[in-house]
C-alpha cells in the first residue's frame, strides 16, 4: 500500500478521490444553494450554483418561525442522547460478558446477537408498535427511545473491541478489588473510548435522521424530531416550499456535521481498532 | 498492618504473616489434567520459585492461589485459614503479571493507588467530588497519596508518577507493576514471569532488584518462571514442576547438585547435563565402554541412565577417574569457560565438558579425547528417570561437603 507512486499515478489517484468526494457532496451543495434562493428561482428551468437573488434571510426565518424547529431539535437531542446512553448501559456489560467471561451457552448467545443484526428494524416495527400501544406508551418520549435501548450492533462492536483488551488487566483489576461491573465501567469503558465514540456517531446519526419510526410512534407535534419537522414544509397545502425546507434541513444537519468534525479522529481510530497498543 | 509491623518487616525480619499451604490441588481444563495433586508448604517470608517448562501447570497453580481460577480439588490455606471461598481481593495477596497489566488510561500515580482506593474507600466515597464532603474520604486519599509516594521513592519511579503507561519503557512499567503490588502491603506476593518481557541485560538487573526487594520487605514471594537462572539466583526454595506435578522441592543448590529426577537434572543446568545409557554389571554400571564402580544393588542387566554435569566431567589427565574415549567434535570458547563437545560411542549426543582453557587449550577438533567421569559426581537414574540411591554413598556425600 505504501509503495512510492509516480507523479502521474498520484495525480490520477487524487482526481478519482476528488470526483468521488464531489458526488458525495453534491446533494449537500444543492441543499445549501437551494436554501439561499427564492422559490421562483428554485423552480426555474436553468440551475445556477450561485443565487441570482439572495433569499437566505427569508428562507431561514421561515424555517425557524413557521414551525417550532428549535423545539424539534431539542426533541432530537433528548431522544438521541437518551437512546445512546441506554445503548451504552446495556451494550458494555453485555459485550464484556460475551468477550471475557466464561459461561455456558456463550457461543449460542453471541450467535443470537449476530442473528439479530440481520433483522431489519422495519420487520419488527408493527409488533413493537402494538406492544407500545398495549403499554400505553405511544405518543411519548419513551415510544421514541425504548425500542432502540438495546443495540445489537453496539454489543457486537464493543465485544470485538473488548476481545483486544488483555485478560491480565481484568485479572489485575479483580485482585485490586474491583467488582465485575466496576471492571466494565472503570477499566473497559476508559480503554474503549474510541470505539464508544465511533458507536456513538453511528447511533446518533441514525436516530437523529430517523424518519420512519417517529412518523409511526408519534402524532403529537410537540414530540416531533427534526426529520418530521422538515417534512412539515412538504405537507404544506400550498405545495412544497423548497427554500424554507432546505433551510430547515441545513439547520437540522448542522449539529451532526459539527459533532463529526470534532470527533473525527477518535471516530476513525474506533473504526480501525487501533485504540489499544500499550 | 500497623506502623511497628511495617518497620520490623522493613528492617529485614521475616514477618509472621504469609504462610501458604497447598494441599492436594487438582485442576483440569476439559479432558486435560493440568494439576495432578500438588502439595506445597511455604513458610512466612520465604521466596519460592515454581520452575518448569511452558504448559507444566505452574501458571495455573499461581492463578488458583490468587483466586482467579477455581480448583477442582484440594485446598489452599493462607496463615492457616482456607481462602478457597474468598474473592481474589479478600485474600490479601498481590500479583505481578508478565504483561504488567497496568491500566492504560490512568497515570502511574493513579495506577499504584488503585488497590488502596478500592480497599480504603467505599463506592460512594470513590465518586468524583466525594472528597469535598467526607473527611474520612479525604484522610484515606491523603494516606493513599503518601503510600504511593513512599513506594515510588523505594522503586525510584518518582519522576514518572504523572505519566501514562504508554509513555514508559518495559523496565519502568515493570517497576510500576511492582509498586502497585507493594502499596497494599500484602501477605503474599505472586509473580507470574514478571521479567520475561524485558531484554536480557535488564532482566539480570531486575533479578537482583527483586531479590533485594524480597529481603527488605520480608514478605512471602511465590514466583513463577521457566528461566532457571531466575529460579537459581533469587529463591530460597525451588519447585521444579513437570506435567502438573512437582518433581522436586528443594533449595537451588540441592536442585542442581542433588537432582531427584532425570527431568530435573536435564531442565536445570546450562549447558545441559550429560546422560549415558548404562546397564548394571557386577558391582558397577557399564556405560560407553567402561565400567563405573557404582554399587546400586540392582540385578545385573537392569538398564539405567547415568548423568554427569559438564563442569564435573574432565579432560584433565591428572584426575583419577574412569575414562570414556571419544573424539572432539566441537569447541566453544566463552572466554571464562571453554566447552568441549566429545562424541562417544555410548551416547547419541556428544558429551559436554567444561574445562579451563589451560588444560584443553590446544586440543583440536577431530583429535581423540579421553573424558574422565569422576564417579563421586555421577548420578544414576532408573529407566523411568527416578534417582537411584547408591549403596556406598558415604564417600560421595563427603565429596559434596
Amino acid at each position: 500500500m505504501n509503495q512510492e507512486l509516480g507523479p502521474i499515478a498520484s495525480i490520477l489517484r487524487h482526481v478519482v478521490l476528488l470526483f468521488g468526494a464531489l458526488i458525495m457532496l453534491s446533494p449537500f451543495i444543492v441543499m445549501i444553494v437551494t436554501s439561499l434562493k427564492p422559490q421562483s428561482e428554485i423552480l426555474s428551468a436553468d440551475f445556477t450554483l450561485w443565487p441570482k437573488t439572495w433569499y437566505a434571510v427569508e428562507n431561514y426565518r421561515a424555517a425557524l418561525t413557521s414551525t417550532p424547529l428549535l423545539l424539534y431539535m431539542l426533541n432530537g437531542v433528548i431522544v438521541t442522547v437518551a437512546i445512546f446512553v441506554l445503548q451504552v448501559l446495556v451494550a458494555l456489560p453485555a459485550a464484556y460478558a460475551l468477550a471475557k467471561l466464561r459461561f455456558r451457552f456463550r457461543g449460542l448467545m453471541f450467535g443470537a446477537v449476530l442473528l439479530c443484526l440481520l433483522i431489519p428494524m422495519h420487520a419488527t416495527a408493527i409488533p413493537v408498535y402494538v406492544l407500545l400501544f398495549k403499554l400505553g406508551l405511544l405518543n411519548t418520549y419513551a415510544s421514541l427511545i425504548l425500542p432502540f435501548a438495546i443495540s445489537v450492533f453496539g454489543i457486537f462492536l464493543m465485544r470485538q473491541f473488548f476481545l483486544t483488551v488483555p485478560d491480565d488487566i481484568i485479572d489485575a483489576a479483580r485482585i485490586d478489588g474491583m467488582s465485575e461491573f466496576g471492571i466494565v465501567w472503570r477499566v473497559m469503558l476508559p480503554t474503549a473510548v474510541p470505539a464508544v465514540i465511533a458507536f456513538g456517531i453511528f447511533s446518533v446519526v441514525a436516530h437523529w435522521n430517523d424518519y420512519f419510526w417517529p412518523l409511526i410512534a408519534v402524532g403529537d407535534r410537540n414530540l416531533f424530531t427534526p426529520p418530521l419537522g422538515i417534512a412539515y414544509f412538504k405537507l404544506d397545502e400550498a405545495g412544497t416550499n423548497y427554500g424554507p425546507l432546505m433551510a430547515a434541513a441545513t439547520i437540522a444537519i448542522t449539529p451532526l456535521v459539527i459533532g463529526f468534525l470534532l470527533a473525527q479522529r477518535r471516530f476513525i481510530e474506533g473504526i480501525t481498532f487501533t485504540g489499544m497498543k500499550s | 498492618m500497623s506502623e511497628t509491623d511495617q518497620q520490623s518487616s522493613c528492617a529485614g525480619h521475616a514477618s509472621r504473616r504469609g504462610a501458604v499451604e497447598i494441599r492436594g490441588l487438582t485442576k483440569s481444563f476439559g479432558a486435560v489434567s493440568v494439576l495432578k495433586g500438588v502439595d506445597l508448604r511455604i513458610a512466612p517470608g520465604e521466596f519460592v520459585t515454581i520452575l518448569g517448562p511452558s504448559g507444566c501447570g505452574k501458571s495455573t497453580l499461581m492463578r488458583i492461589v490468587a483466586g482467579l481460577e477455581r480448583q477442582d480439588g484440594g485446598e489452599i490455606l493462607i496463615d492457616g485459614g482456607s481462602v478457597d471461598e474468598m474473592r481474589p481481593s479478600a485474600r490479601d495477596i498481590a500479583m505481578v503479571f508478565q504483561s504488567y497489566a497496568l491500566y492504560p488510561h490512568l497515570t502511574v500515580r493513579e495506577n499504584i493507588a488503585v488497590p488502596l482506593r478500592m480497599r480504603e474507600l467505599s463506592a460512594v466515597q470513590r465518586l468524583p467530588g466525594a472528597r469535598l464532603l467526607s473527611a474520612s474520604a479525604r484522610r484515606a486519599v491523603r494516606e493513599a497519596d503518601r503510600a504511593v509516594r513512599d513506594v515510588a521513592a523505594l522503586l525510584k519511579i518518582e519522576p514518572l508518577l504523572d505519566r501514562k503507561p504508554g509513555q514508559l519503557s518495559g523496565g519502568q512499567k515493570q517497576r510500576v507493576a511492582l509498586g502497585r503490588a507493594m502499596v497494599r502491603k500484602p501477605r503474599v506476593f505472586l509473580m507470574d514471569e514478571p521479567l520475561s518481557n524485558l531484554d536480557a541485560e535488564l532482566r539480570v538487573h531486575m533479578r537482583a532488584e527483586i531479590a533485594q526487594l524480597h529481603r527488605s520487605l520480608g514478605v512471602t514471594f511465590i514466583y513463577v518462571t521457566h528461566d532457571q537462572a531466575e529460579a537459581m539466583t533469587m529463591s530460597d526454595r525451588v519447585v521444579v514442576m513437570m506435567n502438573g506435578m512437582p518433581l522436586q522441592i528443594a533449595p537451588p543448590e540441592e536442585i542442581y547438585d542433588d537432582p531427584a529426577d532425570l527431568a530435573v537434572a536435564r531442565f536445570v543446568g546450562s549447558p545441559r547435563i550429560n546422560v549415558l545409557d548404562g546397564r548394571v554389571q557386577g558391582g558397577g554400571i557399564a556405560a560407553a565402554g567402561v565400567v563405573l564402580p557404582l554399587a546400586t544393588g540392582l540385578a545385573d542387566g537392569t538398564s539405567v541412565q547415568v548423568a554427569i554435569r559438564p563442569n564435573r566431567a574432565t579432560l584433565d589427565p591428572a584426575v583419577a577417574a574412569p575414562r570414556v574415549s571419544g573424539r572432539l567434535v566441537h569447541r566453544e570458547n566463552l572466554g571464562s569457560d571453554l566447552f568441549l563437545y566429545v562424541a562417544t560411542e555410548g551416547s547419541a549426543e556428544p558429551l559436554i565438558v567444561r574445562q579451563d582453557p589451560g588444560i584443553a587449550g590446544r586440543l583440536a577438533v577431530g583429535e581423540a579425547a579421553e573424558v574422565g567421569l569422576p564417579v563421586e559426581h555421577v548420578y544414576v537414574f532408573d529407566a523411568e528417570g527416578r534417582r537411584i540411591a547408591l549403596l556406598a554413598s558415604d564417600a560421595r556425600r563427603r565429596a559434596h561437603g
